[in-house]
């Protein structure tokens, strides 16, 4: 099936998301759409699967001009979506998720649920897919659960599949598999949106690219383009992809962590009894897939962790069984992995949220009253410094892009005097120009002299950033290797391999 | 009672390297046993200090009997101490294996209570006859309502919208079967008022919740307290001046099931009931059929666990929310209508006396399942009715104390027993659509 997107302009208030965007996408052809977060792509797809309603433009399918009021009817014309975040019922089976909205049902509208599990193996046989239709979906691994998705769109009889930010949750290894499953796909005839940030498999997989940037089409490119080609159409000015940094000046070991063990409430342990230091001026780079266990370390280091047996010392004080107060006391930083729920206070302001892990000492607070000219010069000085594009300290934080709302927590925290720099996904739905800045203030504050623990699944950030690597899987370390590995290594290591010559 | 780590499933031929499988120890929770060692010292200091002569008698069957069970009659303070014995001695099994790393079964908890039940019952039916037909049949009889409205308050929470007003349709139910009951002198126009009535209630609750996305346990307070008003100003300026009229409606007679209802003990507790009664069964196992095994159902549950997901799939969120709670509030209506049809033949001021509340409660206890909260408004059904019947045989307990025992029973049962339960994961979380 043919998709043709004609001139979709979509506004929210006075912000235009997609501004006059036409796009045709044929039957056995792999569309990418190239952009960063926040350049629209997302609310086109939206458009596309009748969530959003367009202001203006017309989608067709075939040569006809589709009116979609919602999903369903999306779906019934023929249009397939792999969310970013999987549209899955976590408590629901492989076969009850694959027939929800479709169901097949017998005396009474009672489930015909065996109707349903035939058809999950049957396409899941057919694709090679290898998925039980008995599994309930939040026990299985999210690569699977992403094939759930695949087998949902194509029992619905899908012709276009969209695709949108298919492999941020991945391994690389899982990442080359779903490669693979598009190109089956795409000899299957369907036409298929692969919509993504990432210029590695755009290049991999794309028969046509086009760039988007600010919700506007800038261009198409081919897949023989280079990446520093395809990020300068992406970002409008040319970038720097790699973060410049001079060899480290080592010092003493300042971060020991010992034996650290770390169980939820259910019993799962998620940090399973590991070892590693960092020395000042040293970044250690925690690489892995979401979910091995990365942000429970973080957690726990920070005292946020309830169950935590084993040693952290930080120049020589111990840190398990201190409150997050004392830790905080310490000298440790924390830019948390979802800057939304755990790094600011969206509806406060700029300032506030400077402030508010000092709010109970001086000279912010003077016995129980807010110090405001102290906090207002303060706010103006770190705004200007971390180059926070802002109306004023007094803008709600929420209002913030991303970019921006991440400059306020680094900001923060690194404005204090730090002992230890804890920075989990540091860069997570930053823009490219923010992120070039992020990374220069991480490896400024390695410069001097502070330990830094970075925790990353984009692969090239701990590659761009690490003085050393720690590959984590399954809560345990495959290895502490050099910032040099290759990348295939890490890779496998994330695994849970360990090849020759890894250092555990 | 925490529940143990499961081990992710993976389907055959699917190699290890995908998933993210963490390894799990087990987590003992000693909540159980903690508990069950402190009932047991109770009930010990309640039979050390407050020793009781002669002999307690438990009385089976009820003259209609096919045949009839002889009345068991034993010595109240060693049957007493026995019992205490049996119940130290599953505490300890409890704590057993707690140190074996194993969590208390529902079975161990099930005949701790009633090792512990009729203890108690021994000790404080001291030279008495405990009419035990007669006890249970009570704890049904106040159970009905709580188990219509905990069954309106399953669908609703299924569907992900949080229903304090149970309370609210209750009385709104048992307000309408009275005057309609008398006025058109049939039960069953009066069964269909209080169903209307309950569904108005749900109605509004649906307007202020799922489209102006009020808070919803906001709404459902007010809901209450507003049918309180509405109801007691009715009460007092049109019911009770013309009682004979409006409020004196006709009772449900009580029907027998041949066979089934000659059974000894089971026969005249379940099967020589109302038919509202028997509507109950019907609804309970009507609502869980449907909510675990049609397509129907299927959709109910995805809007309550994750309302973008169904939403993606084509099923409009809001309307089936909408419908749910319609229906859940139609169902708790006839509870409503229970009390003015069955148990007293008129209407009175608040007289639910926060009924819904425990319904409530027996929705979390019951972990949103039709049949375990079923269960729940049985259990607590037979506690408040315990007390009644202990105060009548004239038992040595203050009664001021027994009135608290059924609240007593719902904290403990919630906060103690329930272990973790997981409520539907958007209950309570209005759900707009970004169509525009």
């Amino acid at each position: 099936m043919k998709l043709e997107l004609r001139g979709i302009t979509k506004r929210f208030g006075t912000l235009t998301a997609n501004d006059r965007i036409s796009l045709t996408v044929e039957p056995g052809e792999i569309h990418c759409l190239l952009g960063e977060n926040g350049a629209g792509k997302s609310t086109l797809m939206n458009v596309l699967y009748g969530l959003y309603r367009a202001d203006e433009g017309e989608i067709v399918l075939n040569d006809e001009v589709q009116h979609f009021t919602g999903p369903g009817d999306a779906m019934a014309a023929g249009i397939g979506m792999v969310h970013q975040h999987f549209m899955l019922i976590p408590v629901f089976t492989v076969a009850e998720n694959v027939m929800l909205g479709n169901e097949a049902t017998g005396f009474a509208g009672s489930l015909d649920l065996e109707a349903s599990r035939q058809r999950v193996v049957e396409i899941s046989e057919r694709f090679g897919f290898h998925v039980n239709p008995d599994s309930v979906v939040e026990e299985l691994p999210v690569g699977v659960q992403q094939r759930v998705e695949i087998i949902k769109a194509l029992s619905r009889d899908a012709e276009v599949l969209v695709f949108d930010e298919p492999t941020a949750v991945l391994t690389p290894q899982e990442t080359d598999e779903l490669m693979g499953i598009m190109r089956q796909l795409k000899e299957a005839g369907k036409a298929i949106v692969f919509i993504t940030h990432k210029l590695r498999e755009v290049r991999e997989v794309a028969d046509k690219i086009t760039v988007i940037r600010l919700g506007k089409v800038v261009g198409e490119a081919e897949p023989t383009a280079s990446n520093k080609e395809l990020a300068a159409m992406m970002v409008g000015r040319p970038v720097e992809l790699t973060v410049r940094k001079g060899p480290p000046k080592l010092g003493d070991e300042a971060l020991i962590v010992t034996d650290l063990r770390v169980i939820d409430h259910l019993g799962h342990v998620h940090v399973d009894d590991i070892s590693f230091t960092i020395k000042r001026g040293e970044v250690l780079a925690v690489a892995g897939v979401q979910g091995n266990g990365q942000t429970e370390l973080t957690e726990a280091l920070l005292g946020l962790q309830d169950h935590v047996t084993g040693s952290i010392e930080l120049d020589g004080h111990q840190l398990v069984g201190r409150s997050v107060r004392q830790i905080l006391d310490a000298g440790v930083g924390f830019i948390p992995e979802d800057r939304q729920t755990d790094g600011l206070v969206g509806p406060m302001t700029i300032a506030e949220n400077f402030m508010l892990d000092r709010s109970h000492t001086e000279p912010f607070v003077r016995r129980g009253t807010l110090q405001l000219d102290t906090l207002e010069k303060f706010a103006t000085k770190l705004l200007k410094q971390y180059d926070v594009r802002a109306p004023g300290i007094t803008t709600p934080a929420g209002q913030l892009s991303g970019g921006n709302q991440q400059k306020v927590v680094v900001a923060r925290e690194l404005s204090r005097d730090l002992r230890l720099l804890v920075a989990a996904q540091p860069t997570r739905g930053v823009d490219v120009g923010s992120i070039e800045f992020i990374h220069t203030q991480i490896v400024a504050t390695r410069d001097s002299g502070v330990p830094v623990l970075v925790v990353s699944t984009e692969l090239d950030e701990v590659v761009a950033l690490a003085d050393r690597i720690m590959v984590l899987y399954r809560g345990h370390i495959v290895g502490i290797v050099p910032p040099d590995t290759p990348r295939e290594v890490l890779g496998l290591m994330m695994t849970g391999e360990r090849p020759e010559g890894a250092v555990a | 009672m925490s529940e143990q780590t499961s081990t992710p499933t993976t389907a055959p031929g699917v190699s290890p390297a995908h998933e993210i499988q963490l390894r799990a120890v087990t987590v003992v929770d000693r909540k159980a046993p903690t508990m069950f060692a402190i009932l047991t010292i109770g009930l010990a200091l309640i039979v050390g200090f407050g020793s009781q002569e002669g002999d307690t008698s438990f009385r089976l069957a009820v003259p209609t009997d096919f045949f009839e069970l002889p009345t068991v009659t034993v010595p109240s303070t060693a049957t007493t101490w026995l019992l205490v014995l049996v119940c130290a001695a599953l505490a300890a099994y409890s704590f057993f294996l707690l140190t074996r790393k194993q969590n208390t079964r529902l079975w161990l908890v099930v005949l701790f209570a009633l090792a512990w039940m009729t203890g108690f019952l021994a000790w404080a039916g001291a030279d008495a006859t405990l009419p035990v037909v007669g006890l249970l049949a009570g704890s049904l009889a106040v159970a009905v309502p709580l188990v219509f409205g905990a069954m309106g308050g399953v669908l609703g929470e299924r569907s992900g919208v949080v229903n304090i007003a149970i309370d609210g349709q209750l009385l709104f139910g048992a307000f309408a079967a009275a005057m309609i009951g008398s006025l058109t002198g049939s039960t069953w126009a009066g069964l269909g008022a209080a169903m209307v009535a309950g569904l108005l209630v749900a109605a509004v609750l649906g307007v202020f919740a799922i489209s102006y996305m009020v808070d919803q346990v906001i709404v459902g307070v007010v809901l209450n307290v507003l049918i309180i008003g509405i109801t007691s100003f009715m009460f007092s300026q049109v019911l009770a001046p013309n009682a004979a009229t409006l409020n004196h409606p006709p009772r449900f007679e009580r029907w027998a099931i041949p066979v089934l209802g000659d059974i000894p003990l089971v026969g005249p507790i379940f099967f020589r009931q109302t038919p509202i009664v028997y509507l109950l069964y019907i609804a309970v196992a009507l609502v869980t059929w449907a909510l675990y095994r049609t397509k129907w159902g299927l959709r109910v549950r995805a809007v309550g666990e994750h309302p973008k997901a169904a939403d993606t799939v084509g099923i409009k969120v809001n309307r089936t929310r909408f419908r749910t709670i319609l229906l859940g509030g139609a169902i708790a209506g006839m509870g409503g209508a229970f009390y003015t049809l069955v148990s007293v033949p008129q209407f009175n001021r608040e007289m639910t006396g926060g009924a819904g509340y425990i319904a409530l409660a027996a929705v979390i206890f019951g972990k949103w399942d039709p049949i375990r909260a079923t269960l729940a408004a049985l259990l607590f059904g037979f506690a408040s009715n315990l007390q009644g019947v202990l105060s009548v045989i004239g038992s040595p307990v203050p009664s001021q104390f027994m009135l608290m025992l059924p609240y007593v029973v719902t904290i403990f049962a919630v906060a103690g027993l329930v272990g973790r339960s997981r409520a539907p994961a958007a209950d309570g979380i209005p759900y707009r659509t970004d169509n525009h």
